[in-house]
């Protein structure tokens, strides 16, 4: 099966300037590989570096070290080293990303919300909602939503807007953050389903989660973020 | 083509034969009729009342002996022991006449282009034609006929004081016959005769700039013109038909000259816009207050702005003039009484004139006027 | 693995504009020093920083505005090659900014007619571009007014009876009409109501994704850089001094100044 994700070497620090400029090691020497169809798990305790390491892989952070290959068609892109624009179009074709939070557009409909990525790669509008509408369906929430912008809905109805965000496109690499934080079993076990699904589908997933009963559910394997712990 | 109707259109005929000759004694003494031109504007009517105490060295002259002018005829008119200073001849001194040409010859060499000049104080207010009347006096001669009209007019107050101006400062003849004219100053419209090469037509200009309208600052509607950015001219026309249906400017209907230039055409009335253009006459431009001067050489594509689906079109009448019958003629309202009553006549007074004298008569030619 | 090459990608996208270590001094007084970026098609540049910081100098620079004091600045004409801005005449740069270019101010009032009617603002650059023909010029008025939401009964309103946000929707509208690939924006969302800030957001998003517009958006305001850029610039007395993808810059900031700023958000 094909590798989509190498990371090698790939160590992060935080430098807050703000606090008299100390230094915060965050990991070092992470090594792991993620291959299609496979889900990853990043384990550890909290402040272990899994967000972080997550991050770096979108490119979200910046990393101090070492190599983020990510399968990008024929090629292979370092995240660590790219460049931003090159980074924007792996984001549009390759990587996708569930985040714990939703990032509000204000004025954008839940249905919009949805159907962007699709639309940012080019699917026609009309397709794009019908696809955002199964989905949204699918993860119960109420049709009145559709048209509301996502500010006010409850964190569980936000988490399912965003989780449906992530899994409406086809990136053949996606990343989770506790997709399931926020969520009841009914809907946790959706999303387990929607994990299986793009798993069969040859996706390479690489995820944070929490709860332990969805993480024996979809972890192939789980990675001990503490092992790259940097010493302090 | 330009240079030789410029020729025949009058330029060179004034020819300051000794150019000292303007200003050596005018530049010692007041000009002893400095108050009559004034006057005689006042007056409006008494054009001829005066004219004997301010010209007549020039009277006297010409009277005599019918010679050519002799030396400073054209730029002093001097008494014969010069001791008697008077006017330049039509009032301005050579120096700046020869300013004046300079910008008109650059105006008909770049046509519709507004040449800046030093504009001077004229012995009547802004807005009576001051523009035109330097200009008027900058290339008119000797031997000129001048015709003098306001809004088509021969006697109304404005062209009757010019006229009277040009007498008294010039001692040139005048007529209000269109054809006879060899400079024609106007204020507002184009005679209805067609114009012939070995004439001038001077217009009085309020505002110079087309682009006023929407571009208060001089620095950019000239920038405009230089760079041919003309949207802003159309966005004008825009309005209109988006308030009125229709392009409702009737006037000062803006125009391209020679497929280079938007110039504003004074305010005459866009009915006569297709006469200027490729008119074989001159045509210049003068405003005083606005210190430009422009104009159209003779044989110039004048093009008036429109729209594909809203094409330029002039004014026209549903009767004919009620005096001489003419069509396709501008037509004046005048009211005749405090009923309602009102005709439609001829804005230009020559051609009506002209008409019944030849035997046109219009369904009210009966009544008094 | 080792099977796929790891070759660089092919350079099939070139610059719109190339800035080259561009500075700009206002007498002895600094604007902005030694600032270069590229602008592809279809990306949104945000340049941030406090006011005085160099961000509209530059901006200025980059729209011709304002003749740098050294560097370059060039950008891609339609027959696709680069041509340095101040090395054309001024005729072709003005053609230039009402064709190829857009440039949105903050305050509405600089960059609308605001006494002739919305339907003119909007249709005078294709007027300028030689349409000659009302109905045509009055439609596509109309269509935009609609995409930037403002209702057709506006369209012979002056914007002097328009509200701030309407106005400056309508400036974008007489903006995008001539289908322009470079738009400059300063501070596009700045004085006007946050829900009216939001919708305008919204719009241009909308906007410069439909159109694949590229942009450079100068503001102040870190969440209209994080919404509507893919990459930013940060600048710090004139000097850029941290850039790259908008988000990394925003989650990640690696400079002290960049961190103070961040952490200078008011949350909500």
């Amino acid at each position: 099966m094909a590798t989509r994700i190498v990371v090698s070497g790939l160590s992060k620090s935080f430098v807050m300037h703000l606090q008299g400029g100390v230094q915060l090691p965050v990991v070092q020497g992470v090594d792991f590989s993620v291959d299609a169809g496979e889900c990853v798990v990043l384990g550890g305790p909290s402040g272990a570096g899994k967000s972080s390491i997550l991050k770096m892989v979108y490119g979200n952070y910046g990393a101090d070290g070492g190599q983020i290959l990510v399968r990008d068609g024929e090629r292979l892109v370092d995240v660590a080293s790219a460049d931003p624009r090159r980074i924007v179009r792996l984001r549009q074709t390759t990587i996708g990303y569930v985040s714990q939070f939703l990032r509000v557009v204000p004025r954008v409909s839940a249905l919009d919300v949805v159907a962007e990525p699709l639309v940012a790669r080019g699917i026609d509008r009309a397709l794009a909602r019908s696809r955002a509408r199964e989905l949204l369906a699918r993860l119960n929430v109420p049709e009145r939503l559709y048209t509301l912008p996502p500010a006010t809905f409850s964190g569980g109805e936000q988490q399912r807007v965003n989780v449906a965000r992530g899994f409406v496109t086809d990136h053949p690499v996606l990343l989770l953050d506790e997709p399931t934080a926020s969520l009841d079993a009914a809907n946790r076990a959706v999303v387990v389903d929607l994990i299986r699904e793009k798993k069969k589908q040859g996706v390479a997933m690489l995820g944070i989660f929490h709860d332990e009963e969805v993480r024996a559910a979809v972890a192939d394997r789980v990675v001990d973020v503490m092992a790259f712990r940097a010493a302090a | 083509m330009m240079d030789v109707d410029v020729n025949e259109a009058g330029l060179p005929r004034v020819v300051v034969s000794d150019p000292a000759a303007g200003f050596t004694p005018l530049s010692n003494s007041p000009p002893q009729g400095g108050r009559g031109p004034v006057g005689g504007l006042g007056e409006g009517g008494s054009e001829t009342a005066d004219l004997d105490g301010a010209l007549s060295p020039l009277e006297g002259e010409s009277g005599s002996g019918g010679e050519p002018p002799r030396e400073g005829a054209l730029g002093a008119v001097l008494d014969d022991d010069a001791t008697l200073p008077t006017y330049s001849f039509a009032y301005l001194d050579e120096q700046t006449k020869r300013m004046i040409r300079r910008a008109i010859l650059k105006g008909i060499a770049i046509p519709g282009y507004q040449v800046p000049f030093a504009s001077r104080e004229m012995p009547m207010p802004y807005g009576w034609g001051t523009g035109g009347v330097q200009v008027t006096a900058a290339v008119i001669g000797p031997d000129d006929v001048l015709k003098v009209i306001d809004q088509g007019a021969d006697d109304t107050t404005n062209a009757v004081a010019i006229r009277g101006f040009f007498q008294k400062t010039a001692g040139v003849a005048t007529t209000t016959r269109t054809g006879e004219a060899t400079v024609i100053q106007t204020r507002h419209r184009i005679p209805e005769r067609t114009l012939e090469a070995h004439q001038i037509l001077v217009y009085q200009v309020p505002i110079p700039e087309p682009l006023r309208y929407l571009e208060p600052r001089e620095t950019e509607t000239r920038k405009l013109h230089g760079l041919e950015e003309y949207g802003l001219m159309h966005v004008k026309l825009y309005e209109d038909i988006a308030r009125h249906g229709h392009i409702a400017t009737t006037f000062a209907y803006p125009v391209k000259v020679e497929g280079r230039y938007i110039m504003d055409p004074s305010p005459t009335p866009k009915f006569d816009n297709p006469k200027m253009h490729r008119s074989k006459a001159l045509q210049l431009f003068g405003a005083g207050r606005e210190k430009r001067i422009y104009a159209v050489p003779p044989h110039t594509d004048v093009v008036s702005l429109d729209f594909e689906d809203h094409p330029f079109r002039i004014q026209s009448f549903s009767q004919p003039c009620a005096l001489c019958a003419a069509e396709g003629v501008y037509l004046d309202e005048v009211i005749l009484d405090d009923r309602g009553g009102r005709m439609f006549v001829c804005s230009d007074t020559d051609h009506c004139e002209e008409r019944r004298a030849a035997g046109h008569r219009g369904a009210l030619s009966g009544e008094a006027l | 693995m080792s099977a796929v090459a790891m070759l660089p990608d092919a350079e099939t996208e070139r610059p719109l504009l190339k800035v080259s270590r561009l500075s700009h001094y206002y007498g002895a007084r600094l604007g902005c020093r030694d600032v270069s970026l590229d602008v592809y098609p279809g990306e949104v540049v945000a340049v941030v920083g406090e006011s005085g910081s160099g961000k509209t100098t530059l901006l200025n620079c980059l729209a011709g505005r304002l003749t740098p004091t050294a560097g370059s600045v060039e950008f891609r004409m339609r027959d696709g090659r680069l041509r340095s801005l101040f090395g054309l005449t001024e005729a072709e740069r003005r053609l230039l900014a009402r064709t190829d270019w857009g440039f949105v101010h903050q305050n509405p009032a600089e960059g609308l007619r605001m006494t002739v009617s919305a339907g003119a603002n909007v249709g005078e650059r294709l007027m300028a571009i030689g349409d000659r023909h009302y109905g045509t010029i009055r439609a596509t008025a109309l269509d935009w007014l609609a995409r930037v939401e403002i209702a057709a009964d506006r369209i012979d309103d002056e914007p002097r009876s328009f509200s701030g946000g309407m106005r400056q929707r309508l400036q974008i509208a007489r903006n995008l009409v001539t289908r322009p690939r470079l738009v400059f924006m300063d501070e596009p969302t700045g004085g006007l109501d946050v829900s009216v800030q939001a919708r305008l957001l919204d719009l241009l998003r909308q906007l410069v994704a439909d159109l694949g517009l590229a942009a450079v958006v100068v503001t102040h305001d870190l969440a209209v850089a994080r919404l509507l850029s893919d990459r930013m610039l940060v600048m710090k007395d004139g000097t850029v001094i941290e850039h790259g993808l908008t988000d990394r810059v925003l989650d990640d900031p690696r400079e002290p100044y960049t961190q103070l700023l961040v952490s200078s958000i008011l949350q909500v």
